[in-house]
């Protein structure tokens, strides 16, 4: 872990609301695993008064993120250009744990709710690299809100959407396209579900792995002040007392919360 | 040239970083030299486990922050079992910052603490604004003498009071503090506070309300450290949004004989180095040999 003053290689609008920044922070890109997150000082001075934490989208070299334009913090970093710097401390948090090794072969399925898409990229190139086979679910609001399609495309063969609204791929929550993509694929594999999205999305998503006991990772989202386990405001309830989003998490085993 | 003593500590430095910001110190070994701070006060801890309010914990203001965390923290026992190993470890002087529901768990927690060598002092947290009871003990100078005065004759180490803004007249509860025998006082702790969602109509935090800290405190803070200084004897520990080296050399003229950096430790892990540094250069670039010939010299 390291707090860096790190020039923006670049900083462009990708759809819509959503942003992607790319970061020249060799250290923190040689350190990071998927799911791990850094908190960026999105000014100089004292407006907006806390970082902010993004997931790391991607590292080659250099370290990206995504982000949805939301509020105060991330609309001056929208207007960032290339070549300014930035503070960003990281990389932070416990990432996702990749499938363990079993007898039988396992297969991964990588769930996206809206911007939930941003650490899961680099999850989807990593599962790659370790040859694990993989299926990614994309689920939004709207046709405009789907992230990452291309990226996913390019990494894995398997990839569905759907949209709440029905503009754009199957009509409906991601967690209907989930059950359904259950009920037509092999059940031989030992399935491990990787989830990052809105709460209602992930408890969803959490009660189908629980019923079909399949092991499942959910990566929450947190106000923050620290990042780093000192202040303890990102608490989590689980089955076994507060937890730290920060430290602890983001990612937890879903069974291990209490929802 | 930077040496004080508060107590019998002899700190090499007047930077400390306060209780609540910087965890037990681990959290921070690969961002600070933790050698170079003057001392390190752990997050507060009690005689039980608290699993402390519900979230949300902590919101953003202008230019500062609420939290209502409530003290979470695993317990005394927790604490010499697991995070006593490290901090022994380390050459900076440990305080550790306790809270009691009454007298007597404040006199148990310096009770065992006394025993043990590697921590130089106690901080009594007796203004924390987010656990629920009648008031705080800070509010009152009878009950600030009394917690005072049950700790000091149970322990020879160092004791600290810190103290709460939320008050009338904060000098006169210092006063009481150096009465029943604490051998410094430090303040502020956060001002009581609060933010609302306009959309929900709901508060922002878990808790109702919570404590204000960051910049947005600092001019309330320095005058309260200028009061008090000017009406004790013992050092003054200062602190209430210091964010670099010219807001701590600021309580220090306003009469603090050390600082404390907190909040700033949330936005920027390293800068309690950075200010050891900071003060340093002050003294150097203004001729000053040592740091105590400019504590309380405002004009």
């Amino acid at each position: 872990m390291k707090d860096i003053r790190a020039k923006i290689l670049s900083n462009k609008l990708v759809g819509h609301v959503y942003y992607k920044m790319v970061l020249d922070a060799p250290y923190i890109a040689r350190k990071a695993k998927p799911g791990q997150f850094v908190q960026i000082k999105c000014s100089d001075g004292l407006e907006p008064f806390l970082r902010r934490p993004f997931s790391i989208h991607r590292v080659n070299g250099n370290i990206e993120i995504l982000y949805e334009v939301v509020g105060k913090g991330t609309d001056i970093l929208a207007r960032k250009k290339e070549g300014e710097f930035l503070e960003i401390l990281g990389p932070l948090g416990n990432g996702f744990a990749m499938p363990r090794k079993t007898n039988s072969e396992p297969r991964a399925i990588i769930i996206a709710g809206g911007i939930g898409a941003a650490p899961l990229v680099y999850l989807a190139e990593e599962l790659a690299r370790e040859r694990i086979k993989t299926v990614v679910l994309i689920g939004a609001k709207t046709k405009d809100a789907i992230l990452c399609e291309k990226d996913f495309k390019k990494i894995v063969c398997e990839v569905y959407v759907s949209t709440d609204d029905g503009t754009y791929g199957c009509h409906g929550f991601v967690s209907r396209l989930f059950h359904n993509i259950l009920k037509t694929t092999e059940s031989r594999f030992e399935t491990i579900v990787y989830v990052c999205g809105p709460h209602g999305m992930l408890k969803c998503i959490a009660e189908i792995c629980a019923e079909r006991n399949f092991e499942c990772q959910v990566s929450l989202e947190e106000k923050m002040a620290c990042g780093m386990g000192a202040c303890l405001g990102c608490a989590v309830p689980t089955k076994s007392g507060n937890k730290l989003a920060c430290k602890d998490g983001p990612v937890f085993n879903a069974c291990d919360l209490s929802w | 040239m930077m040496k004080i003593k508060i107590g019998k500590i002899k700190l090499k430095n007047p930077v400390m970083v306060a209780s609540g910001t910087f965890g037990y110190a681990k959290e921070f070994e690969k961002l600070v030299n933790l050698k170079n701070i003057g001392a390190i006060i752990t997050k507060t801890i009690t005689l039980n486990p608290r699993q402390g309010n519900p979230m949300p914990r902590i919101c953003e203001t202008a230019s500062g922050m609420l939290n209502a965390i409530g003290l979470q923290n695993e317990g005394i026992d927790d604490f010499i079992k697991e995070k006593m190993p490290y901090l022994s470890r380390i050459s900076t002087p440990i305080i550790v910052s306790i809270s009691g529901n009454n007298i007597d768990e404040f006199f148990i927690l310096a009770r065992r603490l006394n025993k043990i060598k590697a921590i130089s002092g106690i901080e009594l947290n007796i203004s924390c604004p987010n656990i629920k009871c009648k008031g705080l003990v800070a509010q009152d100078k009878k009950e600030t003498y009394e917690v005072v005065k049950a700790v000091r004759k149970t322990t020879n180490k160092t004791v600290i009071t810190k103290l709460s803004p939320n008050v009338t007249d904060i000098t006169e509860i210092a006063k009481a503090a150096e009465d029943a025998g604490s051998d410094a006082v430090s303040l502020v702790n956060t001002f009581l506070g609060m933010a609302i969602d306009a959309e929900t109509g709901k508060s922002k935090l878990g808790n109702t309300t919570g404590g204000l800290s960051g910049p947005c405190i600092k001019p309330i803070a320095l005058r309260m450290v200028y009061e008090v200084s000017r009406n004790i004897d013992i050092p003054v520990i200062g602190m209430g949004g210091i964010m670099n080296t010219i807001d701590a050399i600021e309580f220090i003229l306003a009469g603090a004989t050390a600082i404390q950096v907190g909040t700033a430790n949330f936005i920027e892990p390293g800068i309690s180095g950075k200010i050891v540094k900071g003060i340093e250069a002050y003294l150097k670039k203004h001729k000053i040999e040592r740091i105590q010939d400019i504590v309380g010299k405002t004009a």
